[in-house]
């Protein structure tokens, strides 16, 4: 227990400590972890062989993060980019495995291994890659939708790649490796369909996917709801963990990638109400596990191994990663990618990822290649994945700014743009998204009771279920790209937390809310609201209006009278400001109310004096000169 | 001299002519520009506001498109409003004395209308007769319109960047004191021959 709790302790120091750090020197959080890893590993030796196993754990992290990927992939997103995930994605990996078996077999590699070599490198990091996009705001760029495309692809290939890795076993390490296969128990050891002729295996593998998608589309919102109901945080929280830990198991039982399930599983919920709430669930347990993954990544390399054979790994590392750069390069120009798009997939992609790891211990159980050279290509997975945040710096400070100038008019293709996100869907909220709507602006909506919910969405009101108070589900509603933030809930005190929080996090939102009463918009307006409107005051306005036409007030000077009320009133709010004392009630803030009676007396006088002819002061603008006065301009 | 641009414009989304226009006026240095539909939406106008922005410049410029041979409907308001008894003219209505003020203008018709023979039986400097009265009567001295005629088909025809190009030379011209006031009292439009009223450096 002490040891367990003593690792768990050395990681979170390291993680607690480099992330920052690397984020402030503005290298990324990838790099962080990395560093970290080096550190407590080979650097400190706190921490030493169970890295390995940790890294498979950590591997989850990268399943959780395709589930997050696809949630936030709508079905229709992902048809359009069929071509770019095939096309440019397929060719990715059929050029680069082509490219580095070529260089293999200049190196005397013969062709079996070269080809193994030359399929492991040519996957990239999905974890890395990412991670970074998003970080640094790059994922619904050009280039950035053009990266995921290819990782998706390749995260496909990887499944062919396990059937296609076997075949290529060399005869003489496949017979010295077949005992250890079956003591260590080798990586089919729990699966449905081992030696199943390849039709039935071809169905077995369409049940499971079809058996996903179907699930996904209709268990999972009578589900979802069922649980939501009982409105217990963490029995959703582990709801979503059982899905994506049901989904893995699924796959790993027909030899799936449990990455590749998950995405899927996430693509069909991407149009649940409950959206968000899972991507805000699943999201920390993501970024640990990531995160844990990077600094085994970073603990694992070999030193010792690395110094022995510095020049040989230095050496094909920047052979594989300029390889895989110039494949890139060349297909962003045959796909006619702009060119700081093309830089971004060209630098981003040309590190070798996760999978190669997996595939490598995958290669040497089954005798495909040498003890020595999986050594070696291990050391060129994990230093061409330290070297990538570098290349992130290089395309950031080096590239994009010698490309501003030449495309500073195209600006990156951001497509979630001007965005409203709405918390609270009940009366006042509908309204306010009915009328953006109407004007084509793209709205998110969010409200933690199930029932309204239901009941706008069969009024055609996409609404996301979820606690529009709780940072992480605003985060998953994508505030930081939003304009405009609305908030039309009516509990007045997490009317206020919210605001206060959207105002620290995303200065960049504009904060409009619903306020009960003048108390409450005072402490929305002091929590960075930037418009605050009493819920009543229009309403009531209006009902006074109507009164005065039905007393046969004219219509035309009703609406002028409504006009110098409003004004009158907002003056007054401003001036009763100044006297407002956040903690005293306002019935108790004895100058407060004196004030506000003497501003309230004004109101009569400003309707009906006026400063020449005793007119109405509203009619100002209309008066008309004094009588007697055209005979003086005769004159 | 510091001039103010008075825009009004109902539809700004659908103008081919007047945003372009009105756009290369803001970036014009000492040039204030004033949208009067965004600042005045539901046409509610601060008479305050308008009169001190009237009484920080020397030029004013009512700048619209020609609708029923007159100004869109917030400028009347805007006249209605701000031009008061006191202030504008009348007892102890000075204010505006001693100013220039002028329209620029887009107008749907060929110039060839604007005539007696034409369809549109006057000129456009007759039809905006009142407004020059308005002028007049408050003190100020009125110039000939700068217009544009055939406006709904200028943006084919690519004469909307001729046309803001001479905009920016009589806005610097007035703004430097180098516009012949004398001769554009006289003038059916200001931008007849440009180089005949501007003096010397800005030909």
């Amino acid at each position: 227990m002490s040891g367990l709790l003593f690792q768990a302790f050395v990681y979170l120091v390291a993680a607690v400590v480099a992330v920052p750090v690397a984020k402030r020197l503005g290298l990324g959080s990838v790099l962080g972890y990395l560093i970290a890893g080096i550190v407590i590993g080979p650097a400190l030796g706190l921490v030493g062989s169970e890295t390995h196993e940790i890294q498979h754990f950590a591997e989850f992290g990268v399943v959780m993060m395709l589930f997050i990927v696809g949630l936030e992939l709508e079905p229709q997103a992902l048809w359009r980019m069929r071509s770019r995930l095939v096309g440019f994605g397929g060719l990715q990996v059929l050029l680069t495995t082509a490219v580095i078996t070529a260089g293999g077999l200049l190196l005397q590699l013969r062709w079996p291994t070269a080809l193994a070599v030359g399929l492991i490198l040519a996957l990239s990091s999905t974890a890395i890659v990412l991670q970074t996009l998003n970080e640094k705001g790059l994922a619904s760029t050009e280039g950035g939708r053009t990266g995921f495309a290819i990782l998706l692809f390749q995260d496909i290939a990887v499944i062919p790649m396990l059937a296609l890795i076997p075949l290529l076993a060399l005869p003489e390490l496949a017979a010295s490796h077949l005992a250890d296969a079956g003591s260590e128990g080798s990586h089919a050891a729990m699966s449905l369909v081992d030696g199943l002729p390849p039709s039935q295996y071809a169905l077995v593998v369409l049940g499971a996917i079809a058996f996903v998608v179907l699930a996904g589309h209709f268990l999972s919102r009578p589900l979802f709801r069922f649980i939501s109901a009982a409105r217990l945080r963490e029995i959703f929280t582990a709801t979503a963990l059982l899905l994506i830990i049901g989904i893995a198991l699924l796959m790993t039982l027909v030899d799936l990638s449990p990455a590749l399930g998950t995405f899927l599983a996430g693509v069909v919920l991407a149009n649940s109400e409950f959206r968000h709430e899972l991507e805000s669930d699943i999201e920390p347990f993501k970024g640990l596990l990531l995160g844990l993954f990077f600094i085994t990544v970073g603990a694992g390399i070999d030193f010792g191994f690395l110094f022995g054979n510095a020049a040989t790994v230095v050496g094909l590392t920047l052979a594989v990663m300029a390889a895989k750069a110039l494949v890139l390069f060349a297909l962003a120009r045959l796909f006619g990618l702009q060119a700081p798009d093309g830089w971004m997939v060209t630098l981003g992609l040309a590190q070798a990822g996760e999978f190669g790891f997996v595939l490598l211990s995958f290669s040497l159980q089954n005798g495909v290649l040498p003890d020595e050279l999986v050594k070696t290509l291990s050391l060129v997975v994990a230093m061409s994945m330290l070297l990538t945040p570098v290349s992130f710096i290089v395309l950031e400070k080096l590239i994009r700014p010698r490309l501003r100038g030449a495309a500073a008019a195209d600006a990156d293709d951001i497509d979630e743009q001007g965005t409203v996100v709405i918390a609270g869907i009940g009366r006042f909220g509908q309204i306010v998204n009915r009328l953006l709507v109407a004007d084509g602006v793209r709205t998110v909506v969010l409200d933690h009771e199930a029932e309204i919910i239901d009941t706008v969405r069969q009024a055609g009101i996409k609404t996301y279920f979820g606690d529009a108070s709780r940072p992480d589900l605003l985060h998953a509603a994508g505030i930081e790209s939003a304009s405009v933030f609305v908030v039309a809930i009516d509990d007045q005190k997490r009317a206020v937390e919210m605001v206060e929080h959207v105002h620290r996090h995303y200065p960049g939102v504009k904060i409009l809310a619903r306020a009960f009463d003048i108390n409450h918009l005072y402490l929305l307006k002091n929590a960075g609201c930037d418009v605050a409107v009493r819920e009543v005051f229009d309403g009531s306005l209006r009902i006074g209006a109507e009164a005065l036409r039905a007393l046969g007030v004219h219509p035309f000077r009703v609406e002028k009278m409504v006009d110098a009320f409003r004004r009158h009133d907002l003056e007054g709010l401003r001036h009763l400001y100044e006297l407002w004392d956040r903690d005293r009630a306002i019935s108790e803030n004895r100058a407060f109310l004196a004030r506000a009676k003497e501003h309230g007396e004004t109101l009569r006088e400003r309707m009906i004096s006026d400063r020449m002819q005793q007119h109405d002061r509203t009619e100002r603008g209309w008066t008309p000169p004094p009588k007697g006065y055209v005979d003086a301009l005769s004159e | 001299m510091r001039i103010l641009v008075l825009f009004a414009h109902p539809a700004i989304e659908r103008s081919e002519v007047n945003r372009p226009l009105a756009e290369a006026t803001a970036r014009i240095e000492g040039v204030s520009l004033v949208d009067l539909y965004a600042e005045y939406p539901d046409l509610r106008i601060d008479i305050d506001r308008e009169q001190e922005r009237l009484q920080s410049h020397d030029v004013i410029v009512f700048m619209h498109p020609l609708y029923w041979y007159s100004t869109p409907a917030i400028l009347k308001e805007w006249q209605d409003l701000v031009l008061e008894y006191g202030f504008a003219y009348g007892e102890g209505g000075t204010a505006l004395a001693g100013k220039i003020f002028f329209n620029a203008i887009t107008a749907g018709g060929a110039e060839a209308a604007y005539c007696a023979q034409g369809y549109n039986q006057f000129t456009l400097r007759q039809l905006l007769y009142p407004i020059e009265q308005t002028a007049r009567l408050c003190g100020m001295t009125y110039l000939a319109p700068f217009a544009l005629y055939s406006s709904r088909t200028a943006y084919e025809e690519g004469r909307i960047e001729a046309h803001i190009a001479d905009w920016q030379r009589v806005l610097s011209a007035l703004r430097h004191e180098r516009l012949d006031i004398e001769t554009a009292r006289g003038l059916e439009k200001l931008n007849g021959d440009l180089d005949a009223i501007l003096k010397d450096s800005d030909r």
